[in-house]
């Protein structure tokens, strides 16, 4: 990666920071106009059958915030820790070539290490999703 | 001054083609999709609106704008009218740093045929992503239905399973390039490209990214028989078009970077560099539909098993045997 070396870095023939602001703000644009098109036209003729809940014609029973099961808390965490760690292989992979084989050998060990995480996860059955059932 | 402001014409230009293109696509590519499907179930797909049917994306969107925008009871009124956008703007905004052809002259003006050349573009487009998910997991909660909940829990911890997966896929295509800019990727590229030194980062990226866009056989967000349709039950009018548009122009994007990171991007002989852009996107856009029309769903432990177990571990050897073969050679 070279140093950044624009000598006005506003300008509109650079494809720097300010084409991505005005290309963001282009996106914007656009999203609120779909926004307000969507609650300006059409009909508004609410009722209380049409504002409940969709559960395939059956009433609906209960809040429905309902609690998730666990696996899925343990997912998040789990990709918390594996994203940050990918964050470090990123770092060593954009300057691979000058860091030669010290920094390939170091994140070799880092990588091992991953692994053996993700085995350890794996064996405490942090990614099981099947019915822990035992089938007799 | 006037230098500046004839620059921001021409990028405004750039800006409004590029959003253009990948709205209009993006209806279109729902017509492809139903038209392959149709033939693909001997059926023969709509025919009804306009010649071969080609008018029914604009029939479709007249007919979404015009219907009521039903907010179900205790729903969470703000989240519930601004996830769909969340997942529209995103799509939209990783498309950002996709280069799409050789530098223009014009007027004696460089003109690069990329909206943002920033030197994270890569990070930039994963960022972008994970930001998706808030979409979804947002809108599947602020319904206060059941199968949305599902459907919008299901489809965070997909999306973020196969987000690691796709990130690590690219780590080789990064060390080849020395670069996190797409531009730069695209020019590693010029001699051969990247499919056919990193196959196995290619299959990878392929895999995770159709489970990042939720298509068959990762639709478990929304799998019709379960859960309605998943997050977007709730949903009609616009609002739930504006689900549809962020899932076709995610796809777009993913074929352009599928495009970028292992096609030499808009490279190609003969053919200006934005269609043969055009042509590898779509081209990635009918695997993508081909695959939908071959493959049952999975289940969801298989579905974490490939995430996890297969992909991930698989994409990390990958690195290392890569930064191996680099330092030897």
């Amino acid at each position: 990666m070279q140093p950044i070396v624009d000598p006005f870095p506003l300008s509109p023939w650079i494809p720097g920071p300010f084409s991505l602001i005005a290309y963001a703000f282009a996106v914007a644009v656009i999203t609120a106009i779909l926004l307000f098109v969507s609650s300006w036209l059409g009909e508004k003729k609410p009722n209380p059958e049409k504002l409940r809940p969709y559960e395939s014609g059956v009433i609906p029973t209960g809040t429905a915030r309902l609690r998730f099961p666990v696996p899925f808390y343990l997912v998040a965490i789990f990709f918390l820790i594996f994203d940050v760690e990918g964050a470090f292989i990123f770092a060593w992979a954009v300057s691979a070539e000058s860091l030669g084989w010290t920094g390939f050998l170091e994140i070799t060990f880092f990588i091992f290490v991953l692994i053996v995480g993700l085995f350890y996860v794996w064996k405490k059955g942090g990614l099981d999703w099947r019915p822990q059932r035992t089938r007799k | 001054m006037i230098d500046g402001i004839l620059g921001f014409a021409v990028l405004l230009v750039k800006i409004a083609v590029v959003l253009g293109i990948l709205l209009l696509l993006a209806a279109y590519l729902v017509w492809m999709e139903r038209k392959l499907l149709g033939r693909f179930q001997v059926r023969l797909g709509p025919n009804r609106a306009g010649i071969f049917g080609l008018l029914q994306p604009i029939a479709d969107a007249l007919k979404m704008v015009t219907k009521e925008d039903i907010v179900p009871d205790q729903a969470d009124r703000l989240l519930f009218l601004l996830a769909p956008a969340v997942v529209t703007a995103t799509a939209l905004l990783m498309f950002a740093v996709v280069p799409f052809g050789p530098d223009l002259t014009l007027m004696g003006k460089i003109v690069p045929m990329v909206v943002s050349d920033i030197n994270v573009g890569l990070l930039f487009v994963f960022a972008m992503s994970s930001l998706g998910v808030y979409g979804v997991a947002l809108g599947g909660w602020a319904s206060n239905s059941k199968y949305s909940l599902l459907g919008g829990i299901r489809g965070a911890a997909q999306m973020i399973s196969y987000e690691l997966a796709l990130g690590l896929s690219l780590v080789p295509v990064v060390m080849l390039s020395g670069s996190f800019s797409l531009v730069e990727i695209v020019r590693a590229q010029a001699r051969i490209p990247f499919v056919l030194i990193q196959p196995v980062s290619f299959i990878i990226f392929i895999i995770a990214a159709m489970a990042e866009s939720k298509r068959i056989p990762f639709d478990l967000p929304e799998a019709e028989n379960e859960l309605g349709a998943g997050y977007s039950t709730e949903y009609s009018g616009m609002r739930f078009g504006m689900f549809f548009i962020g899932e076709y122009v995610h796809i777009q994007v993913l074929g352009a970077l599928v495009a970028v990171f292992f096609l030499s991007g808009w490279r190609g002989p003969v053919l200006p560099g934005p269609v043969w852009l055009l042509i590898k996107m779509l081209a990635v856009a009918m695997v993508m539909i081909w695959i939908r029309a071959t493959l049952p769903r999975f289940r969801y432990d298989q579905l974490m098993e490939i995430g996890w177990k297969v992909l991930i571990p698989v994409s990390l050897i990958n690195i290392v045997a890569t930064g191996a073969l680099m330092m030897l050679f």
